[in-house]
């Protein structure tokens, strides 16, 4: 209302038209509203995102390199210990008294168990080391303490335990992270691989991968002859086939690993026709192993991949390959040389969509495969919810999440975000 | 699109390795779509078995099944829970994210491709990493076990959705029409009420249910966030699935998959309807 009225007195008074300059002026102040005005529109969504995605996000990033419980619990000792020299393996009685008076409020609170727990991350078996002794200066009144303490267990007189110690009484911590690669420290601090028992990160990392990867492939195998297939179709028909794709995108991503569950497993639809057929003389082991998690997630994100691929392939007008077969092209030299770069697109786009959405799966994996076949997202949702090794698990998270961003930028270079088609 | 010819029609002139090509697709391409459409088929009678097996033949058929879903009373929670918290948090999807794709209709505005990107990336994160980083921040603001904190994060999981397709309906939309109703009077409100939404409502309305889909859908956030108290049909699944198969999850399946085919019909009707009124071929 207002702006219309602006420019009835505009006109009136005969400034727009007569003088450029106060002409200009006011159009950049009424774009400079509708910009305002578009940013206010916008802002309810940024500040709804910020705080229920990004803040919770940037939570988890702190929370996989600040873990301050220690340095919380042993304010006496942690100054002292920090300031032990790499490889101590006696420190002096003030060490141990002022640990034993952390102890004993530790004790008190109720927190002991936290704290041990915490050490037991960094090193096996500090657990109950931490809680033996714990109990033992509990009862005790004064010390000395340093005979006590190795008395109730001779760890505390190896240099581990010490380096332990003063890492975890930091607030800010790399631990997580190196863990998160299978580092750790040795006994003087230096940073060293994990023992090979204990070094499963990286390889859960490259099994992520892999799955994603042979998943990814299935997909675009699959997807791409039958996404070139529909686009050829008449229209009518090819938007009937559509749906067709379109019902199992939609249909419940619960529903159809409980599907999948219910054909592949021993008692299972296919196990039972192929008996029936004669085919095999006893079941096929078809779940909790890798074959399942790949079948089921090829079937779950398949449409992600002919989706974009039909969109892309609907627009590549005829013309070209006829032109490129009229003047000698073979049919498949006019596929490689004309058609397939023309679909490329949507090769790209399918194929990192398929590929991002796939790093992530947590339920197919968890609900289909075996102890062997879980991907990195079971890893963290294990570590938070049953280790309740929270940094441990937030450090996962985030260096997910950093490889996912990374593709997530490719994505938004290569493809644009909000070219994704939804049916 | 009406001009493309269709790969069916084999011209006369094609030669046998034309026809053998053209036929190896369309077979292929058959199997294809029984691959997609068979899983989600092959349980539905399963649901209907007397015996609490999961396998064919099927000698008796019932709906015991159907009558345990709808009466028992964990499931009838879950139901519960579930449409509460689908419905509320794609109510908030719905209009924070139409809103926000108003907004960003304008080409020329600082920082359009940055924040797009930021406001689109729910769907790319995965969602361990959201119901991860929820569970920390929720905790600390005392709302993790609550639908309070699950309908949030379902509602930021449901906004790109609604961001892409109000975008999409929003792409082909002819700005003069705000501003001649604008030259006449109509207010910035009016205007949108009055012109834009009817003819974005097609957008609003996919993306509404888009978000629905993901929050109906969703179970790795409910694992988290939720306790017993706030349990969904999702969830109720997963536990049924881990520990013991029951036939009445595959009825809570079946109810599922009727509700998704009923939200896809509703979508394709919605579809056709937009490219009539565009002028394309339906």
């Amino acid at each position: 209302m207002r702006m219309t009225a602006d420019a009835a007195t505009g006109s009136a008074a005969g400034v727009g038209i007569d003088d450029p300059a106060a002409l200009k002026q006011r159009l950049r102040r009424a774009e400079l509203r509708q910009r305002l005005r578009a940013y206010a529109l916008v802002l309810p969504l940024c500040l709804f995102t910020l705080l229920t995605f990004l803040v919770p996000i940037g939570l988890m990033l702190v929370n996989s390199v600040h873990d301050p419980l220690v340095a919380e619990e042993l304010p006496r000792s942690g100054p002292l210990l920090r300031a032990l020299p790499a490889g101590t393996i006696s420190p002096d009685e003030a060490v141990f008294a002022a640990l034993a008076a952390d102890m004993k409020d530790a004790a008190g609170n109720q927190t002991a168990s936290r704290i041990a727990t915490r050490l037991n991350f960094e090193y096996g078996g500090l657990r109950s080391v931490f809680m033996k002794t714990t109990r033992v200066v509990n009862r005790t009144d004064a010390g000395p303490w340093k005979p006590l303490f190795l008395e109730a267990d001779t760890a505390w007189g190896e240099p581990r335990i010490w380096t332990v110690l003063a890492q975890t009484s930091e607030r800010y911590t790399p631990n997580h992270l190196l863990r998160a690669v299978d580092l750790t420290h040795d006994e003087r601090g230096a940073v060293i691989r994990e023992p090979a028992d204990t070094r499963i990160h990286l390889m859960v990392f490259g099994r992520t991968l892999w799955v994603s990867l042979l998943v990814t492939l299935l997909c675009l195998a699959i997807g791409y002859p039958l996404a070139y297939w529909i686009s050829h179709l008449p229209p009518r028909t090819g938007n009937l086939v559509m749906v067709l794709v379109l019902l199992p995108f939609w249909t419940s991503l619960l529903v159809r690993t409980t599907a999948w569950v219910v054909l592949l497993q021993k008692e299972g639809v296919v196990n039972s026709l192929l008996m029936a057929t004669g085919l095999v003389s006893e079941p096929l082991q078809m779940t909790f192993n890798r074959f399942g998690v790949v079948i089921a997630m090829t079937h779950i994100l398949l449409p992600f991949m002919i989706l974009p691929l039909v969109s892309v392939m609907r627009g590549i007008p005829p013309a070209y390959v006829r032109a490129a077969r009229s003047l000698g092209a073979s049919p498949a030299t006019a596929f490689r040389r004309v058609y397939l770069p023309q679909s490329l697109p949507g090769i790209s786009a399918g194929v990192l969509l398929v590929f991002i959405l796939a790093l992530g799966y947590y339920i197919t994996p968890a609900l289909l495969g075996g102890a062997g076949d879980q991907m990195m997202s079971f890893f963290i949702a294990d570590n938070l919810s049953r280790s309740l090794n929270w940094g441990l698990a937030s450090a996962l998270g985030a260096l997910l999440l950093a490889g996912v961003l990374l593709l997530y930028a490719v994505y938004e270079r290569t493809v644009g975000i909000t070219n994704v088609r939804l049916g | 699109m009406s001009a493309a010819p269709s790969a069916n029609a084999l011209p006369p002139y094609a030669s046998l390795r034309d026809k053998l090509v053209h036929h190896a697709l369309r077979a292929f391409s058959v199997a294809a779509l029984v691959f997609l459409i068979a899983p989600v088929l092959v349980i539905v009678p399963l649901a209907f078995n007397a015996d609490p097996y999961f396998t064919y033949p099927i000698h008796e058929y019932t709906l015991k099944w159907f009558v345990e879903f709808f009466t028992n009373e964990t499931w009838r929670v879950s139901v519960r829970n579930s449409f509460v918290i689908a419905l509320a948090a794609t109510f908030i999807a719905t209009t924070l994210g139409t809103l926000a794709a108003v907004g960003l209709m304008h080409r020329n505005l600082p920082g359009r491709a940055l924040i797009t990107a930021i406001l689109v990336s729910p769907m790319i994160v995965p969602i361990v990493i959201i119901a991860v980083g929820a569970y920390f921040f929720y905790s600390t603001l005392g709302i993790a076990n609550s639908l309070t904190g699950i309908i949030l994060a379902h509602a930021v999981l449901g906004t790109p959705f609604v961001l892409i397709t109000v975008s999409a309906t929003l792409a082909g939309f002819d700005l003069s029409l705000v501003r001649a109703a604008r030259v006449l009077g109509a207010s910035p409100w009016t205007a949108f009420r009055r012109i834009t939404l009817p003819i974005i409502w097609p957008g609003v309305f996919s993306g509404a249910l888009f978000a629905f889909a993901t929050s109906f859908d969703e179970v790795v956030v409910v694992l988290f966030l939720g306790s017993v108290e706030q349990r969904t049909i999702p969830r109720q699944m997963w536990t049924g699935l881990r520990e013991q198969l029951s036939p009445t999850i595959l009825a809570a399946a079946v109810v599922m998959i009727l509700i998704s085919v009923a939200m896809l019909l509703t979508l394709e009707a919605l579809r056709r309807r937009n490219a009539r009124l565009r002028g394309l071929q339906a």
